[in-house]
Formats: C-alpha cells, structure tokens, sequence
C-alpha cells in the first residue's frame, strides 16, 4: 500500500529536464479514468431518465402498491420489495452460520491443512458456479424437496403466518435456500479474512487464563472480529438482493401479497429479469422505476457493508 | 481428575479445590463438532450439483453438441454451437471495451496521480460497480444501446458485460500494479527514463501477468453471466451474421430450455450447464496457474 | 542460532547434560525449595531441539530470573510450566516437569486448570478487545462465575495488586485498547492474577515499555512475590540484578548455572556466565 501513495509523477528538476514532450499517455489514462467515473453517472442517469415517467405518474404509490397488472397499467411493487427483503434475509440466516462454521474451520487448526485446503477449494468452486446453473439444479432438486417437506411443514406449523399452506415447490423458501448457498463464499471469504487479523496474542493471552479453545473463539475472537463479520452479511445480504437468474427461475414469480415462506413470490431482480424483454411503453418505465429502486437499494447496503469493513480494518490495525 | 495422581494432599491442578467442570469441557468438544460438521454439509449440495451435472449432461455430449443449431421445441437432436459462438464473441466485445479502459485507468490511478481527486472517485466508483447487480448492467445497456437502436443484439449483451467486468479488471490491475516493486520505478527515473517510459517499459510487463490473471477471472465471470445479456441479446435458434441481430448464449439457452416442457431440451439445458462449468473453471484454474508470477 | 561474536562456538563451551540439580550456594535460604522441579527436560520443535536436558529445582515465593542470548531457550522453557508451547503444531518433549510434586504432564492434569493455577504475562501486552472490567473477569465468566460481587471484588483487588486501582478506577468499562503501553502491560498483570494463580510466568515483560513504566512493572513485581511464585525471563542484566533473587543462566538450550542472583552477577562459577554478565557476548 506504501508503494501506491508514493506519486511516481514528473516531480524531480531532472525529471522535468529531461522529458522532452508533453506524455500524451498520461492523457490518455486520465480519459479512461474520466471515462470510468462518468459511467457510473451514465448507468444512473440513464436508469432514472428512463425511469421518470413512471416516477411522475405513480409516484411514492409505485412502492406502496400492491397491484402489478402491465394489461391495466397499474403497477405496485410493494410484494416485490416484501420478496426480496425478506428472501435475502432467510438467504442470510441460512447462510451466516455455516459461513461462520466454515471461516472459524478455515482460521483455526480443528483439522489438519489437507482438509482445510480441501474445503477452501469447495467454496471457490461454489463461487464459480454461474447462478444459472444453480436455478437448473434448484429446479431439479429444491423445489421437490421443498414440495415434499413443505407440505409437512404447512400441516404442522400452518398456524404460523410464515408456513401456512398450501406449499409450492417454487416458493420463496426454495429460493432462500438457493441464494443462500450462493452468498456463501461471501460470507466465508470476508469473515476468514478478518478472523485472521485477531492478532494471535489475544489467542494466546485467552488460552494462557485457562480458557478452553472455543472459550477463546466466543469470548475474544469473534468479539474482535464481530465488525468484519456484520459487514460481510451486509455485503452478502446486498448481492443476494441482486442475485437474479437462479431467483428467477426458482420464487414463482408471483406478484400476490403473501407472508408465506412456501408460497411463490417475486424478487426486484427477478422481475426486471422476466419482464423486460417483452415489455413496451409504460411498463417499461415502470420497470426502470424498480431498476432504480434496486440500484439504490443495493448501493446503499454495499456503501453500509464498505464503511463498517473500512471502520474494521482501522480499529483492528490499532490492535497489532 | 483423579485425586491420588498427587503425592501432596489436594491435588495442585485443581481450580480451588474444584475440578473444571465436565460441562464446560462437553461445551468444547461439541462446538467443535458442530462446526465440523456445518462445513462438511456444504461439500452436500455442491456434490449434487457435479453430479447431476455429469450424469444428465455427459450423455449428450458429443460432437454435434458444438457444430449443431438448438432443436425447435418439441424436436430432438440438435447442439447448442450458435450459443457457444455467441457467448465468445459477446466476451469478445466486452473485453474490447472493459480491457483498455480498466488497464488505462488503472495505470492512471496507480502510476500518474494515485493522490488525485480523480483516482479517489475512480476508486470508489470501481468499488460502487463491483455492487452494483448483475440485471442493472443489462438494463443500461437495454436502455443505452436496445432502445436507441431498437433492436436486441450481440453489441448490446456485450456493453452489458463489459460494465460487468470492468471494475474486476480496474481493480486486479490496480493491484497488479501496486506489487511492481518501487525500487524499480526509482531505477528507470533514475537512469533519466520518462514516466511514460518507465510504465511502458518496465512497470506493465512486469505487472502484465497478475493483470492477465484478472482478466481471465473477468472473462470466467462474464461467460457464465445470464442476466446483463437475457433481454439485451435476447436469444436466437441461428447462427450469428451480424453484431446488430439478436444473439445465443449459453447461460440464456440454460434459463430458457430450464423451463421448456420437453425433457430433450431440459438434458440440452444440463449439457450447457456441464460445458459451461468446465469452460468457467477451466479459465479460473488456467489463470491462476499459468500467469502465476514468475519469480519471486 | 546465536553465536559468539567474536570467538568460534568450541565444544568446551557447551557443558555436557547436566544430570543432577546444581547445587545452590550457601547464601540462599529456601522456603519450599523444590517448590517446581524440572527433570531432565528436552523439547523440539519438529527435528529441532531447543532445550538439552534441562535440571532445574525452584524455590516458592521467589523471583526467578531466566537469562540468556535470544534462542537460548529460556522462553522455550517458560512457556512449557503452563503447557503453553503445545499450541505449536510439531512440538515434543522428553524428561519432566513437577510442580508442588505433581507432574504438569500427568494425564489426569487438565490443561485448562492448570493454566488458571499458573497466570502468564506475555512480552506485547495483549488486553481483548473490551472493557478494563471485563478484561480482569475474563478468566471468572469463563469459569463460570457470576455472582456480581465477587466480580467486583476481584476487579479491585487485582487492580489494586497490579498498581493501577488509582490510576483507573473512574473509567472501568472503558476499553482497555485506551490505556498506555505500560497501563496495559500492568492490566495484564491484573487480569493473570485473577484466578488467583500461585506462579506467575513472565516473558520479557518489560521489552516494550519505556523506562518510566519499566520502573513501574519492576517495583510491581517485587511487590508480587510475596504473593506468588514469579519466573521473569529477560533480556535485560540490570533488570535481572534488580527485581530476582534467583538467576538461571540458559546457552544453546542448556542451563549453564543457576544461583542466587548476587553469586551469578559478582562471583559466577562459570566462565560463560561470566562472559555473558560482562557485556563479552549476547
């Protein structure tokens, strides 16, 4: 890091003497970058543009609205929004424990490296899979289990909101189930990455006052780490709301209100990713209004996630 | 703890006249357990999915799979080599894009004025776009490049990916850059070398092969993307003419045959699935192998 | 590996495996003399060995110093009373150490007990992350106790053992990452003592710290010893000379001498030791 802040620019008298031309180069890199910066404006503006008229004509009922019929031009997001909270949410729950087993399993030495190595190279694996490919396999194997173990479920505890029946294999649940095996590696990579900067004396220190090993893990080491794992769940829950194909293919896609985790349901991603391409006029519009509101949505959640990891990376270099 | 291990009357070793309890030492081993065992269940689901892999689409495998058009619903036969084309040359055009402009910008922020305004925003716009979803590359390029030339095309999915994968380029070059020791820039200046020869000459070879690790990763990402060419290349039953007709790809042909009601075209969805896993990881491994840095 | 500076390593140097305790002068009267007894003692990490045989008889209520240049094995040594080098992946021993006549390495020993009976400062002082408070009853809540005044009870008095009572009473749920370098190494202090430990084990626990705090962590432990048994390995003579009454001289893994402190520094029965006192080597 060192190496970057030091400005390699034409700084010394000799330098300047001996640079004959104007480095027509370096105008050329400050274009990209200028280039660079100007898409992100770009991709916002275009977004929002597109997208205000229907922020005109719907307005805050957009977002509060229930109903989503292109035919009668009434759009409603509220359902959707519901959806993908609540989705990445379940997806998180799901995922931050075993995420949490893995990274502890990865930074502490319960097993020997050949196995550690082992399982690292199942996660990258993980991340590697194109989502699709897990909506083929969510289609193929979730939503029968998810049929089948629904319905017990809704028999069961159907006097619960959440698992009233009747249960749908294609449901919010089995893509929960899905998202949350996909921001796994998330979750693993950046809490490994801040349970090893637990400086190793505070291990020691815990240990040397008689402490058993996982006395050492709840009381000192996750404490220490806690900031980084949060982020990493900010930061997971931000792309499992982006998450598109392998939601689509799995949710339902249905724009009716339900509390049910086994009843079908729609994702904002989802949405734009089955109703663009054959949208015309106002739905269009009405699409780029969700588009903006998951760009914003995201961004927010992502900009939350870097701080606190930044935050981290500050209070944990004071430690060593 | 035994009590007569201890010549002297109480045992030395015990906390106070009392043992540590058994509880505690219980607690230990089973949250050792526990965790082992959580990370053993994710090796569950990633073994389906190889397997069901390899066993729905090896059977299909074969030559014709990469020379033949998509069946039309309903038939049998048939490959998918218009997505595979397809995919290559969208891949193609957004490294054409994302390429020069991550590597050059890069090179700005790192090189020329690492301390500026402007390699400060291009940073935290670069780290913006890294969150930023998949779907909303694609619904720019919808609206940039699909509705201006109202037409679904190659160019168009290949924008989308190109915003995809710039911030991965931008990024890994940065960093590439930054493992370029400083002894060397301070050499090159020091010899009366200018800046732009310095980076030329011996900053960017050296910083060349992590650059080209990020790449691969890029393209690895981008060719197994669905969702930023889904309805910007939309998907089609023919060959690739032109860059302004729309176009197949391997991950929409997987979306679309996923839902098709014929178990032909679900296998062909499996098939594409088993090639492009192979082609992602193929890349991914081949980049961290081959552009491993040379000497240490 | 450490060597001489000027002179070549010759065999002669290194004393043979010292089978038999060394006998102490006369100059020291002992309370329960062999109150840790080190028997014979080898330890490897992997293929190497790091300690030769090592023959050591330490009295109660004293404090011990361990001396020597750096890879000599008095660290090595130190961290093997609480078990602690077993966290290193490779490690073994041969030989034995007793403690108050029970073996450390006896399998009915819980490493966990033993630990709280034998509290260990480290060189870089290492307060968690959280509160003055919670750092001195870290040891109790683990243990499980939470009666609210006994915790409260401990706080101070540990506090009031380590020096630092006055200096912090007002802030203690305050982070402990607050405190200065030598606060926080006296913090340590507090909290190894809360499990009311009977040895305290120190290595190079004043290697961090300016010499005001130094003065501050030497006087303290004088003060400690009344309480507790204290081996204090160092890099430090002056330090030595001042805060032990008895001193091991460590070289290339063996125990050169070990004697009352006022026989090492003026009459040293050892030419290396000698050597090693008068600035020649190390």
């Amino acid at each position: 890091m060192g190496v970057a802040s030091i400005p390699v620019g034409p700084e010394s008298p000799i330098q300047r003497e001996y640079r004959p031309r104007t480095d027509f180069f370096k105008g050329i890199c400050w274009l990209a970058s200028l280039l660079t910066v100007l898409l992100l404006v770009c991709i916002l503006l275009e977004v929002f543009s597109k997208a205000w008229p229907a922020i005109h004509r719907f307005g805050f009922g957009f977002i509060t609205g229930v109903q989503w019929s292109p035919n009668r031009e009434v759009f409603g997001v509220l359902p959707v929004l519901i959806g993908t909270g609540i989705s990445s949410l379940l997806a998180l729950l799901f995922a931050l424990p075993l995420g949490l087993a893995i990274a502890l399993f990865l930074s502490e030495d319960f097993l020997p490296a050949p196995i550690r190595q082992v399982i690292r190279f199942v996660i990258e694996l993980l991340a590697a899979i194109p989502s699709v490919v897990y909506g083929l396999w969510g289609i193929f194997v979730v939503v029968p289990l998810v049929q089948q173990y629904g319905g017990i479920l809704a028999d069961k505890l159907g006097f619960l909101p959440i698992f009233q029946g009747p249960a749908y294999g294609n449901s919010l649940l089995t893509a929960s189930i899905v998202l949350a095996l996909m921001v796994l590696p998330t979750i693993t990579a950046i809490s490994r990455s801040t349970l090893v900067t637990v400086p190793y004396a505070l291990r020691e220190g815990s240990y040397a006052l008689g402490a058993t090993r996982w006395e050492t893990i709840l009381g000192v080491i996750l404490p220490t780490a806690a900031p980084g794992i949060v982020a990493s769940s900010i930061l997971a829950f931000g792309r499992a709301m982006g998450e598109t194909m392998a939601v689509a293919m799995l949710i339902g896609n249905s724009q009716r209100l339900s509390w049910s985790f086994l009843a079908p349901s729609n994702t904002l991603s989802a949405l734009l990713a089955n109703q663009f391409a054959e949208a015309d006029g106002i739905q269009v519009n009405a699409l780029m209004y969700a588009a903006a509101l998951l760009v914003l949505m995201t961004l927010c959640v992502n900009i939350a996630g870097e701080a606190i990891l930044r935050h981290t990376q500050k209070t944990t270099a004071g430690l060593r | 703890m035994s009590k007569n291990s201890a010549p002297v009357p109480q045992n030395f070793f015990t906390t106070g006249g009392k043992q540590t309890s058994p509880l505690r030492l219980l607690r230990n081993r089973l949250l050792t357990a526990l965790c082992i065992v959580l990370s053993l269940l994710t090796l569950v689901p990633l073994l389906s999915i190889i397997i069901l892999l390899l066993r729905n689409g090896l059977p299909l495998l074969g030559a014709d799979l990469f020379t033949q058009l998509p069946p039309a619903p309903g038939q049998d036969g048939g490959g998918f080599g218009n997505a595979i084309v397809g995919t290559l040359v969208m891949v193609g055009i957004a490294l054409i894009f994302s390429v020069p402009l991550g590597i050059l910008s890069a090179v700005y922020i790192n090189e020329y004025a690492p301390t500026s305004k402007l390699a400060a925003a291009v940073r935290f716009v670069a780290k913006l776009l890294t969150g930023i979803p998949s779907i909303i590359c694609g619904v720019f390029a919808f609206a940039a490049v699909v509705m201006t030339t109202h037409q679904f095309s190659a160019l168009a999915g290949g924008v989308a990916l190109s915003i995809l994968i710039l911030p991965t380029i931008l990024l890994t070059s940065e960093q590439a850059l930054m493992g370029v020791a400083y002894a060397y820039r301070e050499a090159s200046f020091g010899v009366g070398a200018t800046p732009f020869q310095t980076i030329w000459r011996i900053v960017l070879p050296e910083a060349l092969p992590a650059m080209m690790t990020g790449v691969m990763l890029a393209v690895a990402r981008a060719s197994g993307e669905t969702a930023p060419v889904l309805f910007t290349a939309l998907f089609s039953y023919n060959w690739i003419h032109s860059l302004m007709e729309p176009t197949a790809s391997l991950s929409v042909l997987i979306y679309n045959f996923a839902s098709l009601p014929y178990s032909h075209h679900i296998s062909m969805a499996w098939a594409a699935s088993l090639v492009l896993v192979i082609l992602v990881t193929i890349v991914n491994v081949s980049a961290q192998i081959i552009f491993r840095p040379r000497h240490r | 590996m450490e060597t001489l500076s000027n002179e070549k390593v010759t065999e002669d140097m290194i004393p043979p495996d010292i089978t038999q305790p060394l006998p102490l002068t006369d100059d020291f009267v002992p309370g329960e003399s062999n109150f840790i007894q080190v028997k014979d003692f080898k330890f490897f990490y992997g293929k190497k060995q790091a300690l030769h045989g090592i023959n050591l008889e330490i009295p109660s209520r004293k404090v011990t110093a361990f001396i020597g240049p750096s890879g000599c094995g008095k660290s090595t040594l130190l961290r093997n009373f609480n078990r602690m080098n077993e966290l290193i992946p490779g490690v073994r021993h041969e030989g034995d150490i007793t403690i108050h006549g029970t073996s450390i390495y006896d399998p009915s020993v819980e490493i966990i007990a033993l630990r709280r009976r034998i509290g260990m400062v480290f060189q870089k002082s290492n307060p968690f992350p959280m509160s003055i408070y919670e750092n001195i009853v870290y040891p109790l809540r683990i243990a499980g106790q939470k009666n609210r005044a006994v915790l409260d009870e401990t706080v101070e008095r540990c506090l009031r053992s380590a020096a630092l009572w006055e200096e912090v009473k007002d802030r203690l749920h305050e982070s402990a990452l607050g405190l200065s370098g030598g606060q926080m190494q006296r913090l340590c202090i507090a909290r190894a003592v809360a499990s009311r430990p009977e040895i305290l084990l120190m290595d190079e626990p004043c290697s961090a710290l300016d010499p005001i705090a130094t003065a501050k962590v030497e006087e303290l432990i004088i003060e400690l010893k009344k309480d507790f048994t204290i081996l204090i390995v160092t890099h430090n003579m002056q330090q030595a000379s001042r805060v032990s009454e008895l001193t091991a001289f460590f070289y290339l893994g063996n125990l050169v001498e070990f004697d009352s402190t006022r026989k090492i520094f003026t009459n040293p029965s050892k030419k290396q030791t000698e050597e090693y006192i008068t600035g020649r080597f190390g």
